[in-house]
């Protein structure tokens, strides 16, 4: 299960547009729920092209302070810049794809030549 | 269950201990609520340091406001050695940084939950300070779920046995912004601070404390150079122990009115009078009595500078700079516009509580009735003598009285809480002013009901001995030209005893020569009187002789012998 590790996730992105962490506490309704939603996201907007880094703070509970965790479930856009937190099991989809600014990176993917999708995308 | 069984965490914090019974609830939460700047942080943090350094219980502080390092160094200049304790593990500071986040659905406060028991278990906790919760109102958009989720906090550390405070800004009519009081509700203790008289004075009250017995007074706390300090003053029952020891007044003749030996120990003595009559040399005496003696004394000097009042007492022979030094003697100068009268009464409650002297003057103390109204100022006198009272300390309180009264009648009546009243009064008579001293009261002891006149000379304070004689009193010159009119005429009088009883003496003399001279003169009639007897008794037998010789001439017969013998009666 993806939540259980503290490595990424997803297959490894050279240079993903997107960079995310997600923090949850263990296997609740929301964290399950965040995981499930972030991913599904994720795959469908921005497949190859992002990295996502799940975190159980049950396990790594240090991690909390070090990352100033309140609010559970909680995403951190890493990148692109700014840094931006968003709290909740991120269920609205669009809500969620309009904070990531998603619109934006589909935008400047179809812009770039076709290559770099298939130069970055590892079967 | 009786209400002292509660298991009570004590704050270390001097005054709220004695105030709640002991301490805060155990294992329970107390909310700690206020407006900004009143004190909330700093008494939490007081709780944890208190609590590591004195009874052994490591703390958590969670802080939502303030940056560690400020809350650190804040504390540090306190005395608070927050880094020692962070290094020993016996304190833990986790600075919960609240970011602006979006919210897309459901979500709870685990992280700071995982945070709060990862800080519990690296020190091993028995005490936590959340400050403040308002922030978690205000950084999530729904304050049903906060408060919920604030419930489950409490609820999670309670089962483990930890005491938590969490602190709270004041909102409107409540208490706290949200209500909080309603579900935090083992202890809440509100703090405020209020100005009154261009004085601002924080204030302390236990609004509720489930199932223990706490003083429901305001009680009004301090920020001093060591912490904060509540000052549960109206609490200390004035069962001091009492003392049958006298300590000198430092006036040998006011120690002689005063059943010889001067004030009881521990008891508080009134000095009163008007203005320039002495007050102060009455009280500077009594503090240099005392530091020769060895004992602490406590000054306050509530007018007067000290560097003005030690060279005034020089004057009459009082040099209290040495003892100074000798850090005997502790002059505290405050004025009377610097604080609210509260503040006053804490800023000496600590001021006793730091020095521990044994003597303590408030030199004048009426001053500071008249930034109040008479009722307080009172109240505080009385709080002042309980408190010293209770630690048996001699208080000797000035008390100064307009020129317009009655000069035994002190604006404020507090006669009855003082032991000794000792009353200088103020005369008026040709053309001069004399001093005067009286013991208007002294409990327990024979005291002199007698005025004495007081004299302020280079050689120190005395008392002299009003003339009392059928022109009624006199003092000063009055006296003196009373005693010099009256020596004279003893001195007459004692010429003209002397006269008479020469007089009399010579008397004696002429009459014992008067008495001898008759005797003489009765003596030698005596002799010439016995002499004639003789002579006749002579010439009667010359007769009888011659009368036998007749009849035996005549040849009478026996008959003759019955002539008479004696002469005398033939006369």
């Amino acid at each position: 299960m993806e939540t259980d590790d503290s490595a990424p996730t997803d297959p490894q992105v050279a240079a993903p547009l997107m960079v995310l962490h997600l923090y949850v506490a263990g296997s609740s309704t929301k964290s399950m729920s965040a995981v499930g939603n972030i991913r599904r996201i994720c795959e469908h907007y921005l497949k190859g092209h992002y990295q996502l880094e799940v975190l159980d703070l049950y396990r790594q509970p240090e991690r909390a302070k070090v990352d100033n965790i309140v609010a559970l479930p909680t995403l951190v856009k890493l990148l692109p810049l700014p840094e931006q937190r968003i709290i909740g099991d991120l269920a609205d989809t669009k809500l969620v794809c309009a904070l990531l600014g998603i619109e934006d990176l589909i935008r400047q993917l179809a812009m770039t030549p076709a290559s770099p999708l298939h130069h970055t995308h590892q079967p | 269950m009786s209400l002292s069984e509660l298991p009570k965490c004590p704050t270390g914090i001097a005054g709220l201990d004695a105030i709640t019974g002991g301490g805060l609830p155990q294992g329970r939460s107390t909310l700690l609520c206020g407006g900004t700047g009143v004190g909330k942080t700093l008494l939490g943090l007081e709780f944890l340091v208190h609590g590591a350094n004195q009874y052994g219980e490591a703390g958590v502080f969670i802080t939502l406001e303030e940056d560690d390092l400020e809350l650190i160094s804040n504390a540090d200049s306190l005395g608070f050695d927050i880094g020692g304790l962070l290094k020993s593990n016996r304190l833990e500071i986790d600075h919960v940084v609240l970011e602006r986040s979006e919210i897309t659905g459901a979500y709870d406060l685990d992280g700071l939950f995982i945070r709060l028991d990862l800080a519990l278990v690296k020190v091993n906790a028995k005490r936590i300070v959340l400050d403040s919760v308002d922030m978690l109102f205000m950084s999530f958009p729904s304050p049903v779920l906060i408060r919920e989720e604030i419930r489950r906090l409490l609820r999670w550390i309670k089962k483990r046995g930890i005491t938590v405070v969490i602190t709270s800004a004041g909102g409107g009519q409540n208490l706290t912004r949200d209500g909080m009081e309603e579900y935090v509700s083992d202890c809440v203790i509100a703090l405020d601070n209020r100005i009154a008289q261009q004085c601002t004075t924080r204030f302390l009250r236990i609004v509720k404390y489930r199932g223990s017995a706490h003083g429901s007074n305001e009680y009004p706390f301090l920020i001093g150079p060591t912490g904060i300090s509540v000052l549960p003053i109206t609490l200390l029952e004035t069962k001091a122990p009492v003392s049958t020891e006298h300590i000198s007044s430092g006036i040998h003749r006011l120690d002689t009115m005063l059943d010889g030996k001067g004030y009881y120990r521990g008891s508080t003595i009134m000095v009163s009078g008007p203005p320039g009559s002495g007050k102060t040399s009455v009280a500077s005496k009594f503090a240099e009595a005392a530091c020769a003696r060895g004992e602490r004394c406590l000054y306050f000097l509530l007018e007067e500078s000290a560097e003005q009042m030690t060279r005034n007492m020089q004057s009459i022979r009082c040099d209290l700079q040495p003892y100074v030094e000798l850090g005997l003697l502790r002059f505290v100068e405050t004025r009377m516009y610097q604080y609210g009268i509260e503040e006053h009464l804490a800023r000496f409650h600590q001021s006793i509580v730091d020095f521990t002297p044994s003597v303590a003057v408030f030199d004048p103390l009426s001053v500071l009735h008249h930034m109040e109204d008479k009722g307080e100022f009172r109240t505080l006198v009385v709080r002042v003598v309980n408190f010293l009272k209770a630690r048996q300390i001699t208080t000797l309180l000035t008390v100064g009285i307009g020129r317009g009264n009655h000069p035994l009648t002190p604006d404020v009546c507090l006669s009855s809480s003082i032991d000794s009243w000792v009353a200088l009064l103020d005369v008026e008579a040709n053309g001069e002013r004399t001093r005067l001293l009286q013991i208007m009261k002294s409990r327990g002891m024979a005291h002199s009901n007698q005025l004495r006149e007081f004299k302020l000379t280079g050689n120190g304070i005395e008392l002299i001995d009003v003339y009392t004689g059928r022109s009624g009193v006199l003092t000063g010159t009055a006296r003196v030209a009373q005693e010099a009119e009256e020596s004279a005429l003893r001195e007459a009088k004692d010429i003209e005893a002397s006269c008479r009883a020469r007089n009399l003496a010579t008397r004696l003399k002429r009459k014992n020569a008067q008495i001898a001279a008759l005797e003489a003169a009765f003596a030698a009639e005596e002799v010439e009187h016995e002499h004639l007897i003789i002579l006749d008794q002579m010439r009667t037998l010359e007769w009888i002789h011659s009368s036998q010789q007749m009849a035996k001439a005549r040849e009478a017969d026996s008959e003759v012998a019955a002539v008479p013998a004696n002469p005398t009666n033939a006369d």
